[in-house]
């Protein structure tokens, strides 16, 4: 109680594409006021609206819907969570089972809607204490590979399409990730990120990924012997050949050769 | 309610006027001559010739056997069911009889004897009684499994909390609103709790539909906008209970929550001669394709319809144009058999 005139209210973000939902949200978070102050710094009624003004909000907190139309809250999650600062999140649910059960196993905080004011505040308490959500905790939460990659700028989140990227390659400490026109540099593990879009990207050096559809060809690199090729990946939309490992050759060989003409 | 409650399935003739019912007994008997033939004939060609021959009198008789039963369909159906078969079977010999006369008294006939024709009719009337009593009886157990199911997969629980939260949400804004989505909502759920029944009256489902739309424009606003074309809508017409809510509630499922435009729903049902069409549409949102769901519903009312119709209702479902369509045609009742 002692904080409650000294501390500054906590920064908080709405996102949730039915209007009364977030009516209600606004009600409970008045009504806690003299336990925990808030000021709502902006809503959002989808994904893409989220990421765009969460970040200039300063929100310190998403009270985050999981459900809604075009992008889901969890991939929502997933893209706040390369901000920095990053907001702490809340997921509120109607029913998802899974989600649940997700959240429960990677000690993720959420509310059941219809949301109670007791709660609310319990768990907004908590999110506060701990850590924003870990992008490996959230990544383990989700049911589906994302629909984009993004990278954090100042006061922006950029989104790249997953089925824009031609490439992506390790580089020491960043990965490039290379699109028809432009060149991001994103943190995440190469491994984690082959391993979310297997179906996407196919391994062909162990540095690096390609999109499975963008694959044109190959072609011998210069210089290589007659009996012993080396052979570089010719891609679509882009001029650079990447070189191919001796070791995953035979899967790239293989996948190429299944393909109908 | 002139609903008619049912809980318990006893036995029952079928129903001689059923398009479905007509097409079995056409097969069953044609099949039966067809292994009599083969059975007598030392060859093809002249089990050929036994059929041709059989069918000269068997499809005559047959017809005349069906046009009877139809016209007496709902007399019988009011006879208690051993009583009934009694009847059925009579009626064949009296007409297998007729025939037989007829036949020995033309040029062509072979000389088989009364009794033989007599025996043959009565086999193949049995045979068929039968088989239509262990139909019913296969479809019973299916009908309130059927039903069962539809009670599970109907209301998702998705729908009960999230309107729950927005009724919520306008207690202290605009209470008469909320007072009004929580009468739907319990109207909506006492119909879905109500014990099994086998039909209730158009009007009754119409209602259903609205306090059902009145809940999720409640939650969605003016993302949802449904035109009603309700005019000719025949409202005494007896329907399978919950035929059209599900279909309404895939409609915004799947073609309203995923996308962030308004969505037009349009739900049409009327009356054209003896049938009652219904036609519920939707945007077709591609990216909402892998919510699931959607056949659970559908396969549902398809198994009821044929239960309770069966060649004599259909369900379509179709793309077109970006929108996805759902047509639902059957007889125009106002009595059950």
């Amino acid at each position: 109680m002692s904080d409650r005139t000294s501390a500054p209210p906590l920064r908080v973000f709405l996102v949730d594409d039915e209007s009364p939902a977030r009516e209600r949200l606004k009600t409970l978070l008045d009504d806690i006021a003299p336990e925990l102050a808030t000021v709502v710094v902006g809503e959002a009624r989808n994904g893409m609206e989220a990421l765009q003004a969460v970040p200039t909000a300063a929100a310190q907190l998403v009270l985050l819907d999981i459900r809604m139309p075009g992008m889901d809250g969890l991939e929502v999650a997933r893209h706040l969570a390369s901000l920095d600062p990053a907001p702490a999140i809340v997921f509120v649910t109607a029913h998802d089972r899974h989600a649940v059960e997700a959240f429960e196993l990677n000690a993720l905080d959420y509310l059941l809607k219809p949301v109670r004011a007791e709660r609310l505040v319990a768990a907004l308490r908590k999110a506060l204490a701990g850590a924003a959500p870990a992008r490996d905790q959230l990544a383990r939460a989700a049911h589906a590979p994302r629909e984009y990659i993004s990278v954090a700028e100042r006061n922006r989140i950029v989104l790249i399409p997953v089925r824009d990227i031609v490439f992506l390659r390790a580089e020491q400490k960043y990965v490039t990730l290379r699109t028809r026109n432009a060149e991001h540099l994103i943190e995440e593990p190469l491994i984690a990120l082959e391993r979310e879009f297997a179906d996407t990207f196919v391994r062909i050096h162990r540095n690096s990924l390609v999109s499975r559809a963008a694959i044109r060809g190959f072609e011998r690199a210069a210089g290589s012997a007659e009996d012993d090729p080396r052979w570089l990946i010719v891609l679509d939309g882009i001029a650079d050949r990447l070189p191919v490992s001796r070791r995953q050759w035979p899967v790239l060989r293989e996948l190429v050769a299944e393909r109908p003409a | 309610m002139a609903s008619i409650r049912q809980n318990a399935y006893p036995d029952r003739l079928p129903d001689w006027r059923n398009l479905g019912v007509i097409a079995r007994v056409l097969v069953a008997v044609n099949a039966m001559l067809a292994a009599s033939a083969l059975a007598a004939g030392r060859d093809f060609a002249e089990a050929l010739e036994r059929f041709m021959q059989g069918a000269l009198v068997v499809e005559p008789l047959m017809l005349a056997c069906i046009v009877s039963l139809c016209l007496l369909s709902g007399l019988l159906a009011r006879l208690p069911y051993w009583i009934g078969c009694a009847a059925v079977l009579s009626l064949v010999l009296v007409l297998a009889g007729g025939a037989h006369a007829l036949v020995m008294s033309s040029p062509l006939t072979t000389g088989a004897h009364a009794w033989h024709s007599l025996l043959l009719a009565a086999a193949a009337t049995a045979a068929l009684l039968a088989y239509f009593r262990l139909l019913a009886k296969a479809h019973s157990p299916a009908l309130s499994e059927a039903r069962l199911q539809a009670l599970q997969a109907r209301i998702r629980p998705h729908f009960l909390f999230n309107s729950l939260n927005a009724v919520l949400a306008f207690i202290r804004s605009d209470p008469k609103r909320a007072e009004r989505a929580l009468e739907d909502l319990a109207e909506l759920f006492r119909s879905l709790m109500s014990e099994a029944r086998q039909f209730v009256r158009l009007e009754e489902e119409i209602t259903l539909l609205e306090r059902y739309a009145d809940l999720e424009q409640l939650r969605l606003g003016e993302r949802l906008r449904i035109s009603w074309e309700l005019d000719a809508a025949p409202s005494d017409a007896l329907v399978p209970p919950l035929l059209l809510q599900p279909l309404l509630e895939n409609a915004v499922y799947h073609g309203v929550e995923p996308t962030m435009q308004t969505a037009d729903v349009l739900v049409r049902i009327e009356r054209l001669g003896d049938r009652v069409h219904a036609h519920i549409e939707n945007p077709y949102v591609e990216a909402a394709q892998q919510r699931a769901g959607n056949r659970m519903a559908l396969d549902n009312i398809r198994e009821r319809l044929m239960l309770f119709f069966d060649a004599e209702a259909r369900v379509e479902t179709r793309v077109h144009a970006g929108r996805y369509s759902v047509d639902i045609e059957l007889p125009y009742r106002t009595r059950m058999p």
